[in-house]
């Protein structure tokens, strides 16, 4: 159990309190994106009213109010992740970007025809496609960790597919397809044994768990604000500082320059150099807000609950027949990937809708991971601290009205 | 629930558990695929043409309730009739699946595929078969076709 107080969290997100074809909204789409606490809402807003301005470029106070911001936010950004420094720290569109900047600005200049990118199975197309694009452009192979039946790392020949060939080692933390957590600590680990840098993928290990970049010893992480309760948009790069420090930069603009004439170009430098022209600033206040927020909950609150839920729906959903789970693997966020027997995924989602209850259905930008099992698609519940057990009962409760609609 | 009931009736129902037509057809001399690449549904449609006649018509394939059922009433609306009338026929599917004014007598059976109007998001499965029919009809060699 937690120590949170459900309905006074609920009570900070006003968007749950509404009805959706005549039944109580009950949001469990979560890994595709949060809802957002009425302080977040309310710091962009107040942003916008108050203090709005372009940052780094104006002394008046307006400007001056807009930067402080902005960079105290970069701060929280730091703390939050636990890195050395506020330069490490890259504000980006989100993870998708992020992996983006690291694949050209980083790997993209170290590579010749035949190394290596190793990435795992369970990769979102996030995780995929932007290290496909970079071996069209220079040749080099994608390698891929494989799977189990449970949706965990297969791991077994990873020490071989460590090899000297290999440029950078990515992959994400939490699967959003099937909730697995992976063991990245000790990849990482192994990686650096042999002097692999590695990037993680922590779109839905943020909302979740506690990070600690020094910790986990990774090279790069990336993260979206708006699965953890930020605003679309907006989202971060870490990246060792040495490292950043050597890379080109990714997009050429205002702001990440220190001096421009025709004849050459001096950069700015970091974090200034990776932000090239206007960021999304309120969507910078509203992450700050946001990493306030959990604070102010707690993140040890917040995955204990939704522990706690994961739990009670596990087990709600394996007592019902005719319905598989799949991802099985025993470290899981909080997210239930389940197909029910004879009814399409896609279906499910309808009726559900109908219930008012709100879940993903389809490939969750995961193919490769619907084609391990060979389906289509699945239908996904992923939970938040603010679900209440009663909206486990909803989801049951939907699960069986799908059930006597086409039996 | 009750729109509910109206767009997963019975009709639809027997057709997803028993799809008609649902084979190829060897001597098929107009093929297409479709894909729903948002939901995972993928079909394939089976056409032999017979001058400008639908000699026979049918498809293999995998999807939700909709898109299956919808497939398989289609094959059975479409054999047997010309080009012309299959065009005339798809475009009264069209319109009930939009609320539009439709004749019945041309739509028939067709008429369940119209719960789908109060369904936006579910208007594609429905009309996934039709498109990867008129694509089949119209090119004469194999053509892929996605509802994105
Ligand atoms: C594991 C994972 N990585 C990356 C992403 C991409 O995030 P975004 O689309 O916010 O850039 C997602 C989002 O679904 C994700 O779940």
């Amino acid at each position: 159990m937690s120590n949170l107080n459900i309905n006074a969290i609920r009570a900070d997100f006003p968007i749950l309190h509404q009805e959706i074809n005549g039944y109580p909204l009950v949001y469990l789409d979560n890994a595709a994106t949060s809802q957002k606490p009425r302080q977040v809402i309310d710091a962009v807003s107040h942003y916008y009213l108050h203090d709005n301005a372009n940052i780094h470029r104006g002394v008046h106070k307006l400007s001056q109010r807009s930067t402080d911001m902005y960079e105290a936010a970069r701060g929280k950004v730091r703390q939050f992740l636990n890195a050395n420094s506020d330069k490490e720290i890259i504000f980006t569109r989100g993870a998708t970007e992020a992996i983006n900047l690291v694949a050209q600005s980083f790997v993209r200049p170290k590579l010749q025809a035949g190394d290596e990118i190793l990435i795992s199975h369970l990769e979102h197309h996030a995780n995929i496609v932007p290290w496909q694009i970079l071996c069209e452009q220079t040749g080099a192979q994608l390698k891929v960790i494989p799977m189990t039946q449970s949706g965990e790392l297969d791991l077994t020949d990873f020490d071989e597919m460590l090899t000297e060939r290999t440029k950078i080692l990515a992959i994400g933390q939490v699967s959003n397809a099937l909730g697995t957590i992976n063991p990245v600590k000790s990849m990482i680990a192994k990686a650096h044994a042999k002097d692999i840098p590695v990037l993680i993928d922590g779109a839905q290990a943020v909302p979740h768990m506690t990070v600690d970049v020094k910790d986990l010893d990774c090279d790069f992480y990336v993260f979206s604000g708006h699965k953890m309760f930020a605003p679309t948009g907006i989202g971060a790069l870490y990246g060792r500082e040495e490292l950043l420090n050597a890379m080109p930069p990714y997009q050429g603009g205002g702001d990440m320059i220190l001096s421009v004439s025709f004849e050459k170009t001096i950069y700015n430098e970091l974090p200034a150099k990776f932000e090239a022209g206007t960021p999304h600033i309120a969507g910078v206040i509203g992450l700050g807000a946001a990493i306030d927020y959990m604070w102010q909950i707690g993140i040890d609150n917040i995955a204990a609950q939704e522990h706690h839920l994961l739990e009670i729906a596990t087990r709600k959903i394996e007592a019902l027949s005719g319905v598989t789970i799949i991802g099985t693997a025993p470290e899981k966020a909080a997210v239930i990937s389940f197909m029910i027997e004879g009814v399409h995924p896609h279906d499910v989602g309808t009726i559900f809708d109908q219930q008012g209850v709100a879940i993903r259905t389809g490939h969750h930008c995961a193919q490769p991971v619907m084609e391990f099992y060979d389906i289509p698609a699945t239908a996904r519940a992923s939970f938040a601290f603010y679900n209440s057990e009663e909206e486990i009962d909803a989801l049951i409760n939907a699960i069986q009205k799908t059930q006597e609609l086409f039996a | 629930m009750s729109d509910l009931r109206e767009l997963y009736q019975q009709v639809i129902m027997d057709h997803n558990k028993r799809p008609r037509n649902f084979r190829e057809i060897e001597q098929a001399n107009h093929l297409a695929h479709g894909n729903n690449p948002l939901c995972g549904d993928k079909l394939v449609v089976y056409v032999k043409l017979e001058g400008d006649v639908i000699e026979d018509v049918s498809f293999k394939g995998s999807g939700c309730a909709i898109s299956m059922a919808s497939a398989s009433l289609m094959t059975e609306a479409l054999k047997g009739k010309t080009i012309e009338e299959a065009q005339a026929i798809y475009e009264q599917v069209h319109k009930s699946m939009t609320g539009e004014e439709t004749d019945r007598n041309l739509l028939g059976k067709l008429e369940v595929l119209s719960g789908v109007k109060e369904f936006p998001a579910r208007v594609k499965c429905a009309t996934l078969s039709w498109h990867t029919v008129h694509a089949a009809i119209d090119s004469d060699h194999d053509i892929s076709i996605s509802t994105e």
